[in-house]
């Protein structure tokens, strides 16, 4: 054990001092959530101030629910990337968790349904994680492989055909109070419960100091004693859990469940993990910048809508964002890394 | 228990081969408490192969491993740890990207008492601040803050932040393989100030280096590794570096040497340990 045996004072100063160049105000620039948010206020005063529509509660209503499956899905890839791994199969998991929820539940029990989409959406996770972790595979090529799959028997599974959501237990996070105009969705609820949950494991649980340390530097944390294919498989678990929950809230934004819904879903939640700040590298990053920037990616692709312009400049925009995101990630990169 | 002369850490007739490659050849070795053993050797003398069954990276094919007199098997390097062995690595075992807090409680953490820790996993990082804090300052590695990333750090000071948390997880030995070599001059010997600190403050240090200097800025003892097998065992102010080198590379032999006696292992057989090592017949 680490014994305090030392001078009070001196080990009192190392412990209350910050880091270097990280006091008071200037923590506040440095870090991480900082820049996204600041580009989401932007944002939100440019179409304010362009828009009559933008600001109202209506439509902020509209982008919290837009932003719900996306960012759900966002939460889990974020989990993924922070360990420099990518997961391009989670929209497609989430479809495949949703058709057979959707499948099921037309036979009257929805919890049923519920209880065997998670289970598969788990399946899933698995195998990805299995191997990533086992295999010692690039995530890239798994999840790419996992997704041509997933995305083929979701349609074999359903004969490509979408069913009709009915059951007030699988719509239920399309409801909520509306408070002043503005409808709080308990799916929105459910992704910000999701999203400090997952905040809280990362950053005061041992689980979440291990993911760090294992996207970070993998040879250290190994030599630290930590088992780095066990954590890369659990963190690959976790995030199929979350996206079944991601299919949950999918059938209460739209009633049904659609095998070819959701198709650029996984690079939208890349995109709003990367423009969150987490790096793509490793190691970096953390949930309430992806929740930022899952709003980001909406909040740009409905103020566009409102200012009336045409929504191949949108996908531009995002574009020009992500390669942005990225570019500033490396340059941060490249500086601390002396 | 052991006392002041009991060896900590001894090995006696250690073999391993690799198919018909003999890496360890009947291989000895004795540290004492609180001494610096420098293990130095050619390359491909097999001095790898010495420290890795030291430390449960590899299991020989024979021989026997004592800790303070008691004969122990280590089959993997959790074993190793588990006894109190840890050991440094020349590659940086630390991660940039968390603080150095952080890096020292890796793989370690402790939780807060009570609810929150058994319950909602809290980690204990106000716990974790003030020993990390302690280790560093009873190490007297100077760093701003306890809370600065690795990555901030120069990489003597990073190297540092690897031995304190070695030296403070440690309670019996501390192995250092090459843990200057990818460092410059001034930092070097910042991480040679922190060995002779850790012996210091009583954990006996095994370092392995190539850099002769070194070995004997900072080792009492000497342990020369030729032809996977210890050829001497020296006290470091009885030879020069010209003769250390000499038997290292086998030019002359180790006959020449002032060697050092060593006990048997309290609980090994009677064989005749009394000299430290033969010139291995070529």
């Amino acid at each position: 054990m680490i014994q305090p045996a030392v001078s009070g004072t001196a080990v009192a100063a190392l412990e209350s001092n910050e880091g270097s160049r990280r006091g008071g105000w200037r923590s506040l620039l440095t870090h991480q959530i900082t820049g996204p948010l600041a580009a989401l206020v932007v944002a939100v005063i440019i179409f304010s101030a362009t828009t009559d529509t933008f600001l109202s509660a209506g439509n902020w209503s509209l982008i919290a629910q837009q932003s719900v499956v996306v960012g759900t899905l966002a939460l889990g890839q974020t989990l993924i990337v922070l360990t420099a791994g990518i997961d391009l199969s989670n929209g497609a998991i989430m479809v495949l968790g949703s058709v057979v929820i959707g499948k099921i539940a037309l036979d009257g029990n929805p919890l049923l349904a519920l209880g065997v989409g998670v289970l598969v959406c788990v399946a899933v996770g698995a195998l990805n994680g299995a191997l990533v972790s086992l295999g010692g595979l690039p995530p890239f090529i798994v999840t790419l492989g996992v997704l041509t799959a997933v995305t083929a028997a979701a349609r074999l599974f359903t004969q490509s055909q979408s069913y009709p959501i009915s059951d007030g237990l699988l719509t239920v996070l399309g409801d909520g109070p509306t408070v002043g105009g503005f409808t709080i969705t308990y799916g929105v609820m459910l992704w910000v419960l999701l999203t400090a949950v997952v905040g809280y494991a990362l950053s005061q649980t041992a689980w979440g100091a291990r993911v760090y340390a294992v996207g970070d530097t993998p040879s250290a944390a190994s030599l630290s004693g930590i088992k780095v294919k066990r954590m890369l498989f659990s963190v690959y678990i976790v995030a199929a859990v979350i996206y079944a929950f991601a299919a949950w809230q999918a059938m209460g934004r739209t009633p049904t469940a659609d095998p070819s819904g959701y198709a650029t879903s996984n690079l939208d939640s890349i995109t709003a993990v990367v423009i969150g700040g987490t790096s793509l590298f490793g190691g970096r990053g953390g949930v309430y910048g992806t929740l930022v920037g899952a709003l980001i990616v909406v909040v740009l692709q409905n103020g566009l809508t409102q200012a009336g312009i045409d929504s191949l400049y949108q996908q531009v925009a995002t574009g020009v964002l992500v390669v942005v995101a990225v570019g500033i990630d490396r340059i941060v990169r490249r500086r601390q890394t002396r | 228990m052991s006392d002041a002369t009991t060896p900590v850490l001894q090995a006696r007739g250690l073999t391993k081969h690799y198919g018909h490659v003999v890496a360890m050849d009947d291989c000895d070795f004795d540290l004492r408490p609180g001494e610096i053993l420098a293990v130095i050797g050619d390359n491909g003398a097999g001095k790898s192969t010495l420290i890795k069954s030291l430390t449960g990276a590899i299991v020989p094919d024979s021989g026997s491993l004592y800790l303070a007199g008691e004969q122990v098997t280590f089959r993997t390097p959790l074993d190793a740890r588990r006894a109190g062995v840890e050991t440094v690595y020349q590659e940086l075992g630390v991660a940039p990207a968390l603080d150095i807090s952080q890096n020292l409680y890796l793989g370690r953490e402790q939780r807060r008492p009570g609810f929150r820790g058994t319950v909602l996993r809290q980690l204990d990082k106000k716990a974790m601040r003030h020993g990390s804090a302690a280790q560093m300052a009873d190490l007297g590695i100077r760093i701003q803050s306890i809370r600065q990333k690795v990555e901030t750090l120069s990489g003597g000071q990073r190297q540092a932040v690897a031995v304190a948390r070695v030296a403070a997880w440690a309670t019996s030995v501390v192995i250092m393989d090459e843990p200057t070599a990818a460092l410059g001059v001034r930092e070097t010997n910042q991480v040679l100030d922190l060995i002779l600190r850790v012996r210091d403050n009583g954990l006996p240090v095994v370092l392995i280096s190539h850099n002769m200097p070194n070995v004997f800025q900072v080792a009492d003892r000497i342990h020369i590794h030729r032809l996977g097998r210890r050829v001497a065992l020296v006290d470091s102010g009885s030879l020069s570096m010209d003769d250390a080198v000499a038997v290292m590379t086998g030019a002359r032999s180790a006959d020449t040497l002032q060697q050092v006696t060593v006990p048997a292992p309290r609980g090994g057989s009677a064989q005749d340990t009394s000299s430290a090592g033969t010139e291995a017949a070529r």
